[in-house]
């Protein structure tokens, strides 16, 4: 293990230090960024930049929402806002690649929760037209030192109603801050989600409120089924595509299921497949390899059982969290614990995710916990960061502290992971972002309550 | 998965008879499920930083187990002859952990008919093999109070047990503590988040409902606790051939809680119907023994504080319903502050195994200190369940239940190597390692010997894969945090 710094005592004064720095820029509207100035220089920092060696003692200059130098020798460039960070350490901003945000408030309410849309296959709806960006979340997120993830339709939240479609729709990488979606965008279409079908035995019927038992040839005939209408989309969409290239598509009537398809089947958008065991994963690789589309596998809760096939097709892995039950009774009790050293050990490229918005904010700690069972603590850093930015093809924006890249940075106390850990200043394209939340706020309200008379 | 249904129940009965022969290999620490480890009389633990949570914590300390209980502690002991000693340098001892709200080891979580069901009672669907007991122990848990969900006004009776895994159910109850039963309040009890299609609204539909289902009960309950009281009176004043009035198995658990015999802990999330609850409490003189989840209890923490009630919350969960909207990381410094009894509890078989991680938490968010951090799922919860004089500290006198790390254990990077109940090592995570390749032959040798015997009529050969068909599908996320807030479980 790297690291196991253990902060016993965290000062909830950080925040008004915060406040107070922030006074110096003017007042920041509720959550969200402080314009001006553009240029900032973190000093006297040790620096993790995930791109060589740590800088013990180094400067970071911003520019213009980017990083425009970094290292030991880097002079502070006159006007600079200058963030004394003697003691702290620097790391790029964490990427959470599973979440809901944005497009899911409060789960059981459906009204709050856009997350899913009706039918199996919605291959055109984008996550990023229903991402609300004062959302409470995003604040909440932020302050635990996540600078963006990636907003995935069909991946949870409560309005699935059982099911969660095939194509569930276009998933959206987005900062964590911005006035409109538009200014959180990093790249409207990330990734295409496909629910990889499930042979189900056992199912839940809500409409008699029991649980229903199926026979495995029945099951498999509904998932033989569900696989064949997925090839048919494919098929059709590949047809669509050439069309669209001959330009003959205007002759027929616009599709705009098939059209969004079309950049998935030219293998340009990859197709981010929920899959957990062994056997759907491998059903997944077969069909994806077959029609020649580009997989990124999410879930992976038996992904150890196939790390080779996995490897071989370079295909990388998406985690859930490494904090949930193993998938059989018979399972060692770590089993999902181990599963990220063991990819590593295969060479699979993973990065590890919350899949949620409540607890998104655990990413660190299972990243973490991946680290107290095996894994590298640098693999693990890499896992919430560079890892899921190179594999949504964002590797040259975000994900390591390199000139050039978006300026999405974290200042801490400590290691990002451990749970005692404070963010200290937090950097959103280069601006200084507010770590204030709902519930900070609420915090303070309450512990100023005057005592109650008895 | 704490929901209307069963899910628990026949989860096992459902699988191949060779699962559960599978398990019954798999699931051993070590060895053989049935067999409970020998415990030496005499162990010494030494070496370790022993964070007692009672009295500070020991640099290169000692505890000496007798018997099963604590017999000293301390930086200089030396082993007595014939005592089993554990090397315990550079690791940390800590008590064992206690889950105020678990739902492991039960084989039925709710009574989904009547919103009163109090007749129902957890000791009876205790189910001994229930895999997540040993996860727990992984987790250094060694007891936990377990819960009926919230479906109901009034849920069922509960009891606390020790994880003593391989032993049958009825060793598993924590000799001695106080029974309890659950209460619910809010959002679960009143079925906001889901309906039984094609049933009508089932009554209390509001929280106005609910504290009359309680009142209600508490009323008739007091009723009949004067009819047995009338009719003992006349017994003992030598009256002969009196008729015993008719026993009502519902009012009986009720009537032992108005005589303080048995303890309410109550799911509730807002602010109101916590108070609610209290004034109820008053209004039939009886004490609330915890509020469960209790998410904004820090907004009336002086409330709860005078009214000596103690909160059970979580971490950091919220925004999985309206009434968890407000939920804050901060809620349990802000009551501990205030001078509640709090503590950490889990909900979940998942999260109950990394509760010191989930108690650490209060150390950011709230500034609490190492040891009242600690506190939080160690004596805190002992306390809260009435059962301090026995666990939830490092003291000589108290029982030998105790969890070995190998980092501080308020850090995520901290892994459990030993977990010990009664002085004996119920969890050795180097024999668990050792373990399993044994287990994975002889789990081969099983499979082997069923895909021999099978016929193989008209399925295919793929078909014939063990792993199909008494599977439950592959987990999401969190199931039980989703499946739960959406049905109305016990979240």
């Amino acid at each position: 293990m790297k690291k196991k710094k253990v902060t016993r005592f965290s000062s909830p004064l950080y925040f008004f230090n915060f406040l107070c720095l922030v006074c110096l820029f003017g007042a920041p509207a509720a959550g969200a960024q402080i314009q001006a100035p553009s240029v900032y220089a973190i000093t006297h920092a040790k620096i993790f930049t995930l791109a060589g060696s740590p800088i013990a003692d180094g400067t970071l200059v911003i520019r213009d929402g980017k990083i425009a130098a970094v290292g030991a020798a880097v002079e502070v460039p006159a006007g600079a806002q200058i963030i004394d960070a003697k003691g702290l350490e620097v790391y790029p901003g964490l990427f959470d690649a599973v979440t809901q945000m944005g497009l899911s408030e409060i789960g059981a309410v459906g009204a709050t929760v856009d997350a899913t849309e009706a039918g199996s296959y919605n291959p055109d709806v984008v996550a990023a037209s229903a991402i609300s960006p004062s959302s409470e979340h995003l604040a909440v997120t932020r302050a635990s030192g996540i600078t963006e993830v990636l907003a995935v339709p069909a991946s949870g939240g409560f309005d699935f109603g059982g099911s969660r479609g095939t194509l569930g729709g276009q998933a959206s990488a987005i900062h964590l801050a911005g006035w409109t979606v538009e200014e959180m965008l990093i790249k409207k279409s990330a990734a295409l989600v496909l629910n990889w079908p499930q042979i189900q035995t056992q199912t839940f019927d809500f409409s008699t409120f029991s649980r229903k038992e199926k026979p495995y040839s029945e099951a498999k005939q509904e998932y033989d089924k569900q696989v064949n209408e997925l090839t048919d989309w494919i098929d059709r969409a590949r047809h669509y595509a050439q069309a669209m290239d001959k330009g003959s598509v205007s002759k027929y009537d616009r599709d705009l299921k098939l059209e969004a398809l079309a950049s998935v089947v030219r293998g340009q958008l990859p197709v981010l497949v929920f899959a957990n065991r062994a056997r759907d994963i491998r059903s997944a690789i077969e069909f994806c390899d077959k029609q020649k589309l580009k997989m990124i596998l999410a879930g992976g809760a038996e992904a150890y059982k196939v790390k080779d096939l996995l490897r071989s097709k370079d295909i990388p892995v998406i985690l859930r969290p490494v904090l949930s039950s193993p998938p059989d009774e018979d399972d060692p009790y770590d089993r999902e614990l181990t599963e990220p050293a063991e990819l590593a050990a295969a060479g699979v490229k993973f990065a590890i995710a919350s899949f949620d918005n409540s607890f998104a904010r655990r990413l660190g700690q299972n990243a973490a916990n991946a680290v107290a069972h095996g894994l590298s603590y640098d693999e693990a850093l890499r896992a919430v960061t560079i890892h899921p930015a190179q594999i949504f093809g964002l590797g040259s924006q975000i994900g390591t502290l390199e000139q050039g890249k978006i300026a999405n940075i974290l200042v801490t106390n400590g290691d990002p992971l451990e749970l005692t850990t404070e963010v200290k200043y937090l950097f959103i394209k280069g601006q200084l972002t507010s770590t204030e939340n709902r519930h900070h706020q609420l915090y303070k309200k309450y512990a100023e309550r005057p005592k109650a008379p008895n | 998965m704490r929901i209307l249904f069963p899910v628990h129940a026949g989860r096992a009965r459902i699988a191949f008879v060779l699962l559960l022969l599978l398990s019954a290999f798999c699931l051993a620490p070590s060895g053989d499920a049935a067999t409970p480890p020998d415990a030496p009389a005499v162990i010494l633990i030494q070496n370790a930083t022993v964070m007692t949570v009672a009295h500070g914590t020991i640099e290169h300390g000692s505890i000496l187990i007798k018997d099963g209980k604590i017999a000293e502690v301390g930086q200089t002991i030396k082993a007595p002859a014939g005592a089993q000693v554990i090397e315990a340098s550079g690791q940390f001892v800590i008590p064992g952990i206690i889950d105020c709200h678990s739902h492991i080891a039960a084989e039925a979580i709710n009574e989904g008919s009547v919103s009163v069901s109090s007749m129902v009672n957890m000791e009876e669907v205790l189910d001994p093999e229930d895999i997540n007991i040993y996860r727990d122990l992984a987790g250094g848990v060694t007891s936990a109070n377990i819960l009926h969900g919230s479906a109901n006004s009034i849920g069922g009776q509960t009891l606390v047990i020790k994880l003593r895994w391989g032993q049958p159910a009825a060793k598993l109850a924590f000799e001695g503590a106080l029974p309890g039963i659950k209460f619910a309040l809010g959002e679960n009890p009143k079925r906001s988040n889901f309906s039984v299609p094609g049933q009508p609204r089932r009554y209390p539909a509001t929280r106005m409902g609910v504290e009359e289902t309680i009142r209600a009960a508490f009323s008739e309950a007091r009723d009949y606790k004067k009819t047995w009281d009338d009719y003992r009176k006349r017994v003992a004043a030598g009256e002969k051939n009196l008729i015993a009035p008719r026993r009502d198995l519902k009012l009986e658990p009720l009537v032992e809680v108005l005589e303080g015999k048995r303890y309410v802990h109550s799911h509730c999330y807002r602010e109101d119907e916590i108070l609610m609850l209290l004034r109820l409490a008053k209004e039939f003189g009886f004490k609330v023994r915890t509020l469960q989840h209790v998410l904004e209890g820090y907004k009336v923490a002086d409330e709860l504080a005078a009214a000596g009630v103690g909160a059970s919350t979580f971490s950091d969960w919220w925004a999985y319903k309206v009434e968890a909207y407000d939920a804050i990381p901060y809620n349990a410094a802000l009551m501990t502050r205030r001078g509640v009894i709090v503590s950490i509890n889990s909900d979940d078989a998942e999260e109950a195994t990394h509760l010191n991680q989930e108690a650490a938490k209060s150390m950011k968010y709230g500034g609490l200190s190492h040891d009242e951090a600690l506190k939080l799922v160690t004596l805190n919860p002992a306390m809260q369940l009435g059962i301090d004089k026995r666990v939830g500290s490092i003291e000589v006198g108290k029982d030998a239940d105790l969890a070995i790390y190998n980092h501080d254990p308020l850090s995520a990077y901290a892994v459990v190597q030993k977990t010990l109940i009664d002085g004996r090592v119920y969890f050795d995570r180097e024999k668990d390692l050792a373990n399993r390749a044994e287990i994975e032959k002889e789990k081969k040798t099983l499979t082997d010997k069923l895909k021999k015997s099978e016929k193989k009529p008209e399925q295919k050969p793929e078909e014939k894969k063990p792993e199909q068909g008494p599977k439950p599908p592959a987990a999401s996320p969190r199931p039980t945090a989703q499946a739960g807030a959406r049905l109305g479980g016990a979240l």
